[in-house]
């Protein structure tokens, strides 16, 4: 089995993003970043299917983004991934546009899994998975909480649901895209970074995969209108008392 | 004919609160009303509903069967031979929206916009990124194509009934094809006595400080008391307290309730995008430095255990619940 994790570069979460006084961005000078946490947790998920001893012949990772995506694909080498693939850009890209490359990429690399996350943390658009899926012609399972592969080579796969869990079984090729509790990440240890500089890092113009210009324009950005500041009670009565006042009791 | 369509999603046999909330941001978008198609088993009843809800100017309506339970790879195919119709087409971005929409857009070499919070014009939007730490503005170039929207639950209210005539009713939904690639297995469905979290005009959510499943079930009578759904932080899902379908917060459910009341929630920004859109926003924590205090309306600072039953007395002392 193949299996292709596309992963984003995208500021820590836990930095405390600010917008840039020119609204044309938010503020990444000095700033930490890092794998896509929900990337990571597909990443882990495709290194576990490899460890159950499931036949896995390559895990590729890919990103689309500017040189210095290298570094969370070396992350991602460091982690246990085979061999990394960077799809060059100068220019941020929707997920439109990252869709369409990752399918032209299927079509080159022909994996029979893609594991994804189901959206990064910059953009919050939670949409490339199911776009590629959509493009690609194949099944989708998105925000994957429990994966298994069947004795028959298809995938079962858990998602979370607004009211539950909900049970699919997908044929291969498809795309998985993970959820928070899929599983738990492990760490990058530092053998590990040195022996990662030894894996293959191909790095290849995104336009050859189809990149052209985004069908959305970021206008402006801004920060998010304020509460109002708030007041302290000192006891359960004036706290019923407070919330009458306010029309919601 | 409108040229806007809002995909219905219904939950036992109703309409969801979230597709009157598409219904109220295609409005937005166009004042001269949208066409809503209702698909799958509850659709004849669902159409019923959605006949009568103001800005529906016509409810096109599907084949009973092949629909349920809703698969991205089943509907998206119908769902693009709508789309032909339409300039852009809307559905409340809920789990299903969020699944199906993107495929669409695919399909249909679309434009996406996830979650929009706020119409500008018919091609540009705001939305929240950045777990909501900021609001950004984008506009689909006029060249590109059919616009795929979900929108965001906290941002809208719902669409009310309509006064007049109730909108006519077309059956032109074609049968859906059928996906061979994917097998539905089933739904472990999370039962509660308590309302829907997403819909709640009240919540009431525990956070790490309730320390176990036991006393997570705390918060309980205080909900019941005041007809509230449960809801709970990721530490408190994190840490086995509450499933993970009561978790609000970015990585969870974005609710805008009337009143939302944080018990033993620190208020990390991740848990705060999940609530910020809510009118009222309570808490209680022992610690007075704790984050959610920056946000709430009201707040008070002491132990839990001892004040969520005073809480509950204190309530029932001012005539509130039963």
């Amino acid at each position: 089995m193949k299996i292709l994790v596309p992963v984003k570069r995208v500021i820590d979460y836990s930095v405390r993003v600010r917008v840039r006084p020119d609204h044309r961005g938010v503020v990444t000078e000095g700033v930490k970043t890092g794998l896509n946490p929900f990337d990571e947790i597909a990443l882990e998920e495709a290194l576990r299917i490899r460890e159950a001893g499931h036949p896995v012949e390559e895990i590729l990772v890919v990103s689309v983004g500017t040189a210095e995506s290298q570094q969370v694909l070396r992350t991602a080498l460091a982690l246990g991934a085979d061999r990394a693939l960077l799809l060059e850009t100068a220019q941020p890209s929707i997920p439109a546009g990252i869709a369409r490359v990752l399918r032209a990429l299927v079509d080159e690399r022909k994996p029979d899994l893609v594991l994804m996350g189901k959206q990064a943390i910059d953009d919050d658009a939670h949409q490339t998975g199911a776009l590629l899926a959509g493009l690609w012609g194949r099944p989708q399972a998105t925000c994957v909480s429990r994966l298994e592969i069947l004795a028959d080579g298809r995938l079962r796969a858990t998602r979370e649901v607004d009211h539950g869990l909900e049970t699919l079984e997908v044929d291969l090729p498809a795309v998985v895209t993970a959820d928070l509790r899929l599983n738990t990440p492990r760490f990058v240890k530092m053998p590990d970074i040195m022996r990662a500089r030894q894996k293959p890092l191909d790095t290849v113009p995104a336009e050859r995969y189809g990149l052209g210009e985004d069908a959305v324009e970021l206008l402006s950005f801004d920060p998010p209108p304020e509460r109002a500041k708030g007041i302290l009670v000192p006891d359960a009565d004036a706290f019923v008392a407070a919330l009458k006042e306010r029309g919601v009791l | 004919m409108s040229r806007i369509l809002v995909i219905a999603e219904c939950h036992h046999d109703h309409l969801t609160e979230g597709t009157r909330k598409a219904l109220a941001c295609a409005a937005a978008l166009d004042p001269g009303g949208a066409d809503l198609a209702v698909l799958g088993s509850a659709a004849e009843a669902a159409a019923e509903e959605g006949r009568r809800i103001a800005g529906v100017a016509r409810v096109r309506l599907g084949p009973q069967a092949g629909f349920d339970p809703p698969l991205a790879t089943v509907w998206a195919p119908v769902l693009a031979r709508l789309a032909a119709d339409y300039e852009a087409v809307l559905m409340p971005a809920s789990s299903l929206g969020r699944d199906v929409m993107p495929r669409l857009a695919a399909l249909v070499s679309g434009v996406m916009i996830t979650e929009v919070a706020e119409v500008i014009d018919p091609r540009t939007f705001r939305r929240f990124i950045y777990a909501g730490n900021v609001r950004l503005t984008v506009r689909a170039r006029p060249e590109a194509g059919r616009l795929v929207l979900t929108v965001r639950l906290a941002s809208w209210p719902a669409a009310g009934e309509r006064a007049g005539e109730a909108a006519p009713v077309v059956r032109d939904v074609p049968d859906p094809v059928g996906d061979p690639g994917t097998r539905y297995i089933g739904l472990e469905e999370h039962t509660s006595e308590r309302p829907d979290l997403q819909s709640a005009k009240r919540v009431v959510s525990g956070g790490r400080a309730l320390g176990s499943a036991e006393n997570f079930a705390l918060l309980e009578g205080l909900a019941r008391r005041l007809g509230a759904a449960l809801g709970a932080s990721r530490a408190a899902v994190d840490a086995g307290y509450a499933p993970n379908d009561l978790q609000v917060g970015q990585t969870g459910k974005i609710i805008a309730p009337d009143l939302y009341i944080a018990v033993g929630i620190s208020g990390a920004i991740q848990h705060v995008t999940g609530i910020k859109d809510a009118r009222v926003i309570a808490a209680i924590n022992k610690d007075p430095e704790a984050p959610i205090f920056k946000i709430a309306d009201v707040g008070l600072v002491g132990d839990l255990f001892t004040i969520v039953p005073a809480l509950e007395k204190a309530l029932e002392r001012a005539g509130v619940g039963s």
